[in-house]
């Protein structure tokens, strides 16, 4: 308990804290709390308040629109190819929004897939960004929702069905109501995710959008106005705290309510011509959304202008003779994997004892802290990468120009998810075994070792393998670290789009298909190790 | 709280803090050796993600001065230089390179940095050194920002390119311009620094703008279908015809606010290298950039810093400079590349603006602007 306690005090509430307060108490002493009234009357704020809320729910209802259909075919079908299928609709939620941005402008914009076959164009602007949204998204609904799916019990449906009720009624007043805490759950994920989103309104929004995210990286990083940074900052804690307040008690309700068998023993073939056109529907939403802007992402890699080729890739490996990179582009990948292997080894050590420890006691003083490890994933990464400027920067502490740093800001996005999966796990492991194991005489070590470990070492494999693919992504909080020069992969993609040329361009579509393929690999690795108890909540 | 122990030893031991130790100790060795010991050896260089050198002129350095340079980048130019203002007398850095002539006033005024005359100052042209008197800052580059044209779409349409900010205002030039937003893009900001230095300040103090000026201009171009988008690699790789990721990403603008070096470095990263350039520039839509360096207040190493600084200006650097970061350089004895003299245009009447009206206008016209275009 207490080193995941140490590690969010120093790394994420004394960061926070001190900017907040740098731009609330400007000269040090006084607290000019009438910045509050001041900043939440202006117009524009409230637009940028306004605009935030709606788009995040309207994402969030397209999300769940689109999604649950996908997360039922997932978990109730059985057909070749569908862990691959499972793996590659998490390939969007790992990427960074940057290569996302341009994935989808391949899709929706001028003469993209929509415009060709009908006309569609939608460009920049509110209908690109709630589409992103939902690609972006797709995985944490099959997830959630899938997850649990495929693991209630189809008899008590089929009970209903012989009891008289109708096919569509035995739904609503029995599968529904096990679903409920679950589709909720999976909504307010989705809405936080969508009212933080910064990339993508960046990049698709264009200039009139701003949600409350782009608005605090504006005020901070643009204007210095950190007073009016800080208030939106408090604002976002608010709304960030009052979701995952709902969600925690979804997420515990659901926990103790049902009763729930292995997945290969509810899902089947598909029967009769619904069913099937049922899976068709959901198999081509799949490709026009998620599949097409990530295939044009890998056209666009191996188009050379002399037809297609590998010759992006190969260039990856010369050392740049004009110099962009010091090194061979092939070293951005080599060091995102290192940053991505401690950023996992962090993450696990504290999410996992943060996990060990919020299984052993259940206050209320620990739950709360198990909505605080979530915080970072709602607070602006902006908003933390100044407040390690501003703090981590006295001597033994002063990291702000040490490598640890990039690490240690992608392991604060990656606890909440080694948490979250662990959690269900260790919960589920029976309290008597380890009775039971220290009245023969073991000691908690060894209890630990004999009883827990065995039963949740998958568990702990999957949450490492999503930890290091969330942070071999991971864009936004690296961003705003300064760094050595030593790249990471989005970092060098990002910076590979800001080059004219059109070597840079093919470098940068070659270098982000690559971080896909590792990415999907290392998801495809985790399908292989999921069993029956380890959907987690993600 | 035993059994928490216990599982705290067993999480270390099974999760492989091995793994985390083993991909960092090389890292690790250096940041620690870098960042303590008595006389540092290490000059730190913090600047904005753009900084670009070449190994062996960084190694030279070295060999002259016996100080090994590490650079540490820190977000685009207004982050960067509010990073510094923010840690201001406890810097991350010895030396700050990349504070333009936007946000030169806001640098100075907070005090970030100290005076230093660096060795061969007189060099560089009078024009270009803003702070003359205090020498905290020392000029290192300078550049243009331009409207970009695709050669191809005006020969194809045989239409001669726009050359001057009136022409883009005229119809034979409707919708076919993109530029960036000057709240988040400094190209975006230099374009209508750029207008504004042409046509003046004609707007009110607040909210509605007229009576000629910019204002006036812009409104023009609103009638005339310019386009915005948030960043320069929206503009240029997305909506802009001409540029090699434009032509994949099928836009359809064919003119960009974009750099003066732009051409060249077309040309430089494409295989086979073309004999023309693609794109072009207009010649009479142009504003000059000048970045400069400073050493930081409360530098750890200021004589490594000061050693840095001299060599920013050296030959040595000023010639290599081009290629790495697409700028000219500002001493007058540095040789441009061939590309540079082959594809490249010396502009030779840029729009230019002193440092403390941009500081005294540059919110005031920026919200001029989002009402008057983006609204």
């Amino acid at each position: 308990m207490l080193l995941p306690v140490a590690f969010f005090a120093v790394f994420f509430a004394w960061p926070v804290v001190s900017i907040v307060g740098r731009g609330l108490r400007p000269d040090g002493r006084h607290w000019e709390l009438g910045r509050f009234g001041e900043t939440l009357t202006r117009p524009d704020i409230l637009d940028v308040l306004w605009f935030t809320l709606w788009q995040a729910l309207a994402s969030t209802a397209l999300t769940l629109l689109v999604a649950l259909p996908g997360a039922y075919v997932l978990a109730r079908f059985d057909f070749p190819g569908k862990r691959i299928l499972r793996a590659v609709v998490t390939v969007p939620f790992v990427l960074p929004t940057v290569m996302v941005g341009t994935a989808f402008l391949a899709l929706v914009g001028r003469r993209g897939l929509l415009d060709e076959l009908w006309g569609v164009r939608l460009d920049t602007g509110v209908w690109a960004i709630l589409l992103a949204h939902v690609f972006f998204n797709y995985a944490v609904v099959v997830r959630t929702v899938g997850g649990l799916w495929s693991q209630l019990d189809p008899r008590q449906e089929e009970a209903a069905r012989v009891l008289g009720a109708s096919r569509w009624r035995a739904w609503r007043t029995v599968t529904l109501p096990a679903l409920g805490p679950a589709v909720a759950a999976a909504a307010l994920m989705v809405f936080l995710f969508t009212a933080s989103s910064f990339g993508i309104v960046q990049i698709l929004g264009g200039p009139a959008y701003s949600t409350l995210e782009t608005e605090i990286y504006r005020q901070t990083a643009d204007r210095l106005q950190l007073s009016t940074a800080a208030v939106l900052t408090m604002v976002q804690f608010a709304a960030v705290g009052t979701i995952l307040a709902v969600h925690a008690r979804t997420v515990r309700r659901r926990e103790t309510a049902l009763r729930l068998v292995p997945p290969e023993r509810t899902a089947r073939r598909p029967c009769g011509a619904g069913q099937w056109a049922l899976l068709g529907a959901v198999l081509l939403s799949i490709a026009l959304l998620i599949v097409a802007p990530l295939g044009v992402l890998v056209e666009r890699s191996l188009a050379t202008p002399s037809g297609y080729g590998l010759d992006y890739f190969r260039a990856l490996g010369h050392v740049d003779g004009t110099g962009t990179f010091l090194v061979p582009l092939t070293d951005t990948v080599v060091n995102s994997l290192q940053y991505a292997l401690a950023a996992t080894g962090i993450a696990v050590l504290v999410g996992g004892l943060a996990a060990a420890a919020l299984t052993r006691r259940a206050g209320r003083l620990v739950r709360g802290f198990d909505a605080l490890l979530m915080l970072p994933l709602g607070v602006s990464a902006v908003t933390v990468g100044f407040g390690f400027l501003i703090t981590l920067d006295e001597p033994p502490l002063d990291l702000r120009a040490s490598w640890i740093l990039v690490p240690l800001a992608q392991a604060l996005v990656g606890v909440p998810f080694v948490v979250r999966t662990m959690l269900p796990v260790l919960r589920a492991v029976d309290e008597r075994l380890r009775e039971a194991a220290a009245v023969l005489g073991a000691s908690p070590w060894r209890a630990w070792r004999e009883v827990d470990l065995p039963l949740v070492r998958r568990a702990l494999l999957i949450a490492a393998g999503f930890a290091f693919a969330v942070s071999l992504g991971e864009f936004g909080a690296t961003v705003f670290v300064a760094r050595p020069d030593n790249p990471t992969l989005p970092v060098a993609v990002a910076r590979l789009l800001n080059r004219p040329g059109e070597l840079n361009y093919g470098q940068a579509m070659a270098l982000s298909t690559i971080l896909m393929v590792v990415c999907a690999v290392s998801l495809l690795l985790l399908e292989r190790l999921r069993t029956d108890r380890t959907s987690g909540e993600f | 709280m035993n059994t928490t122990k216990a599982a705290a030893a067993a999480l270390v031991a099974a999760l492989g803090v091995t793994t985390l130790a083993a991909c960092g100790t090389d890292d690790a060795r250096d940041a620690a050796g870098k960042s303590g010991g008595p006389a540092p050896k290490t000059v730190t260089l913090v600047s904005h993600d753009s900084f670009n050198a070449s190994k062996e002129v960084l190694a030279e350095f070295t060999r002259q001065t016996g100080f090994t340079v590490r650079v540490l980048k820190s977000g685009d130019a207004g982050e960067a230089v509010n990073k510094e203002i923010l840690t201001k007398g406890a810097p991350q850095g010895d030396v700050f390179f990349g504070v333009d002539n936007t946000l030169l006033s806001r640098a100075l005024d907070n005090g970030i940095f100290v005076p230093y005359e660096a060795k061969g100052l007189d060099r560089i042209p009078a024009a270009l050194r803003l702070d003359k008197e205090q020498h905290r800052v020392t000029p290192v580059d300078s550049g243009d920002i331009c409207v970009n044209y695709d050669k191809k779409y005006f020969a194809d349409k045989k239409l001669a390119p726009p050359q001057t900010f009136d022409d883009l205002a005229k119809p034979a030039y409707k919708d076919l311009l993109v530029v960036e937003n000057p709240e988040r893009s400094s190209p975006g900001l230099g374009f209508l620094l750029g207008t504004a230095a042409k046509y003046g300040d004609g707007g009110t103090s607040q909210g509605e703008a007229s009576g000629g000026g910019w204002q006036d201009y812009w409104k023009k171009l609103k009638a005339n279908g310019v386009k915005t988008v948030d960043s320069w690699e929206l503009a240029y790789n997305q909506e802009f015809s001409g540029s090699a990721g434009g032509k994949k990403a099928k836009g359809d603008r064919p003119l960009v606010v974009s750099y003066a070096s732009s051409p060249p470095v077309e040309v430089l990263y494409s295989e086979p290298q073309p004999k023309v350039a693609p794109t072009g520039v207009s010649t009479g839509t142009c504003f000059r950039q000048t970045e400069f360096a400073g050493l930081l207040n409360g530098a750890k190493n200021p004589e490594g810093g000061k050693a840095l600084i001299d060599f920013l200006i050296s030959k040595t650097f000023q010639d290599d400079m081009p290629l790495q970061m697409f700028v000219n350089p500002v001493t007058n004895d540095a040789t441009l590349p061939e590309l540079f003299t082959k594809h490249g245009v010396v502009i030779d009447k840029p729009e230019t603006m002193a440092p403390e009206k941009i500081a005294e206008k540059r919110e005031q016209w920026i919200g001029q602007w989002t009402s008057l275009v983006l609204k």
